[in-house]
């Protein structure tokens, strides 16, 4: 009897002990898109997130961080699997990561439900950001339909009268559409095809005819990582450039598309709220280490991953270390007290941006590469058209 | 609809149908030979992709990737059939399924090892990397022009080996009744050897080919076996002739469907609902094509046994 009773003691002693380490580290769960046609993406996001933990010394607001990789391979199932087993086994204090957007609202309510807080470093589904918004999402890149309605007013005001969109036919894709039709709307603006493909897809024949044979003097595309590489190919490849101003979201014109297609994308028009020539202490201090650190210049997604962590690091930092004080966390996350790269950064009451955005062309810089440039501002402060919808204060 | 979307859609339809050949015709060679269900199929052609892909990468010349491709692939399936798949032709189907199933998750894990995670990303040759223009106002990619017309070769020479040739002779008379034709003193096993080698190979080339188009990634093997199999039962087992028809029919019914669809909707529904219908009946209509050909024709277009 007496020995049972110290190996309760013992085990209670050993239980609370545990309790307190876990207060000791930061543990993230990044759990992207590692493998696939959108890979380059999440590899993007990781090394981002890595690299502002370098940064750091490798602590999140003073703890030691451990970041639990893990892959879900473009695929909602593996997803939710992971998820589970990051949240529920390795308990992890914070999520981060996920790519897609059918992906995020597949993993959404479980991690939510856990209260495990969510910092988007890329999905932004217009469900979180309207009436299904959470006080666990938080998202530090963009609303899905914020790159798109910067085209599309850049389209309308350079004064192209016809174009056709394409897109790949999943929650993000209609919200790319949605977005470029809100500001691309007028008298002199018709869209003369809407199409629709297969998420993943890699072989535009079909979808370029039909182009073709619309005559439309711009062409609005969005297509993440290996599609849109795939489809600018074979829009050059058909002859198609000739005639028709190629514009797209920032990263479908972003470094990782450009290494891959080279000089076929000069000229081609994007919107991004960040681009790796933007002029600040911290984005030159990001841009320099990235590509000292990985050979390559960062992408839209890099940057988006360093914010992530560096969001994180900052809500460590305010509550002082006692993340188990989830309304503490929650509060400073939302403050986001963080020197973005991007420059100023605010959320909505929905937890979402309140950003800038800018129009980049790509061209070659001083040094022969092909690279992007930015033009300008195309909006300030710019919000989505969902926060309205959203009951949080 | 003007006319000129109508025939680059039906080129685009082509080479599609003529890459499905290539990777239907080893398949339904294989299956209607040996009575063996090779779902591994599609990983060789994957091996084919990555190996034209490194070959590329390495040495920058197209023609060598496509015959290091060709070659090795061709090797390769010889070995797996000497060394594994001879003993699965006695078991049943199921028996068939799951050792080659377990190739499948080999062969990917094997190529993740090598080249790892990412997809490659290949470049058409510099000098096919533009437009053609075929007609007045018709304009067509140089490059898959290449693939129809190297896909229109290879067909035509399987169609002479196959029916001009002692070697297609056998393979025929293998195709149609295997104890007979053991018993007029063909070597099946060396035959089913030849074969399965030929196969590979020609999966390879299609690897090969698309390779620029696509993106030579782990698992590009499995999407496009279910269509070849699609094409094979259309066609009919065993039939070289009913592998071309088959695949010819899939790729049109597939492009054109994934065009004409959506624009024949528009004018039945609203925009919002054909966008969302349109794709979605055109991703099945190849199956209904499939289930239509069974009814009428249970044994497929071109039955190879009678």
């Amino acid at each position: 009897m007496k020995t049972r009773t110290m190996l309760c003691a013992a085990l209670a002693l050993l239980a609370a002990q545990q309790t307190t380490y876990a207060a000791d580290k930061v543990k993230v769960g990044m759990l992207s898109t590692l493998s696939g046609p959108g890979a380059g993406l999440g590899v993007d996001i990781r090394d981002g997130f890595n690299l502002a933990l370098k940064h750091q010394g490798g602590k999140l607001g003073g703890l030691p961080a451990e970041v639990i990789t893990a892959d879900d391979q473009q695929n909602p199932d593996v997803a939710k699997q992971t998820t589970d087993r990051l949240i529920k086994r390795d308990k992890v204090d914070f999520m981060t990561g996920i790519v897609f957007s059918n992906i995020m609202l597949a993993v959404g309510q479980g991690v939510f439900d856990s209260k495990t807080p969510y910092i988007s470093a890329n999905a932004g589904p217009s469900q979180y950001a309207g009436e299904q918004c959470n006080p666990f999402f938080f998202n530090v890149a963009w609303q899905n339909d914020n790159l798109h309605e910067a085209v599309g007013k850049t389209v309308l005001d350079k004064g192209f009268k016809k174009v056709v969109v394409l897109a790949p036919n999943y929650p993000a894709g209609k919200d790319a559409i949605t977005g470029f039709k809100r500001f691309y709307k007028g008298p002199n603006a018709v869209v003369a095809e809407e199409i629709y493909t297969k998420l993943g897809q890699l072989d535009y024949a079909a979808e370029l005819a039909q182009a073709r044979a619309a005559k439309p003097d711009a062409m609005y595309i969005f297509l993440p990582g290996g599609m849109g590489i795939n489809f600018i190919k074979q829009f050059v490849g058909a002859g198609l450039s000739r005639d028709i101003t190629l514009f797209g979201p920032g990263f479908s014109a972003d470094e990782d598309v450009i290494k891959a297609v080279g000089e076929p994308m000069l000229g081609m028009f994007n919107s991004s709220h960040w681009a790796h020539d933007m002029d600040n202490a911290a984005n030159k201090k990001f841009v320099a280490d990235f590509q000292k650190d990985y050979g390559r210049l960062p992408s839209l997604y890099a940057s988006q991953g360093y914010d992530a962590a560096l969001l994180i690091n900052a809500a460590v930092r305010d509550v002082k270390g006692k993340i188990e004080d989830k309304d503490a966390v929650l509060k400073a996350l939302k403050a986001a007290k963080f020197e973005s790269v991007r420059g100023p950064f605010k959320f909505n009451n929905n937890q979402y941006p309140i950003q800038d955005y800018y129009l980049r062309v790509i061209g070659k810089d001083a040094q022969g590469r092909v690279t992007n440039k930015t033009l300008g501002k195309i909006f300030a402060n710019h919000a989505d058209a969902y926060a309205s919808a959203c009951k949080m204060k | 609809m003007d006319w000129i979307l109508v025939a680059e859609q039906a080129l685009n339809g082509l080479q599609f149908g003529l890459m499905l050949f290539l990777l239907a015709a080893g398949l339904t060679l294989v299956f209607g030979i040996m009575d063996m269900i090779n779902l591994a199929h599609g990983s060789l052609y994957m091996v084919g992709a990555y190996l034209a892909a490194a070959t590329a990468l390495a040495t920058g010349s197209f023609v060598l990737a496509v015959a290091a491709a060709v070659i090795g692939t061709a090797l390769l399936g010889m070995l797996l059939e000497l060394a594994l798949l001879r003993r699965l032709y006695q078991r049943d189907h199921l028996s068939q399924v799951l050792a080659t199933f377990a190739l499948i998750l080999i062969s990917n894990e094997g190529v993740r090892m090598i080249w790892g995670e990412q997809p490659l990303m290949l470049n058409t040759p510099a000098a096919l990397s533009g437009p053609v223009e075929l007609l007045p106002g018709l304009m067509y990619p140089a490059y898959r022009l290449l693939i129809i017309g190297v896909g229109l070769a290879v067909a035509l020479l399987l169609f002479l080996l196959v029916t001009r040739t002692r070697i297609g002779m056998w393979v025929r008379a293998g195709a149609s009744n295997r104890a007979m034709a053991t018993a007029m003193g063909v070597n099946i096993k060396r035959l089913f050897t030849l074969v399965f080698g030929f196969g590979a190979a020609l999966c390879a080339l299609a690897g090969a080919l698309l390779g620029p188009l696509l993106a030579v990634q782990v698992g590009m093997g499995e999407s496009i076996l279910i269509l070849a199999f699609v094409v094979i039962v259309i066609g009919g087992i065993g039939s070289i002739r009913g592998a071309l028809v088959g695949a010819l029919l899939v790729g049109l019914v597939d492009t054109l469907s994934r065009t004409l669809l959506p624009a024949v909707m528009r004018q039945l529904a609203s925009p919002e609902v054909a966008s969302n219908l349109g794709p979605a009946l055109a991703s099945i209509l190849i199956y209904v094509l499939m289930a239509a050909v069974l009814f009428w024709k249970p044994q497929g277009l071109f039955p190879a046994r009678g």
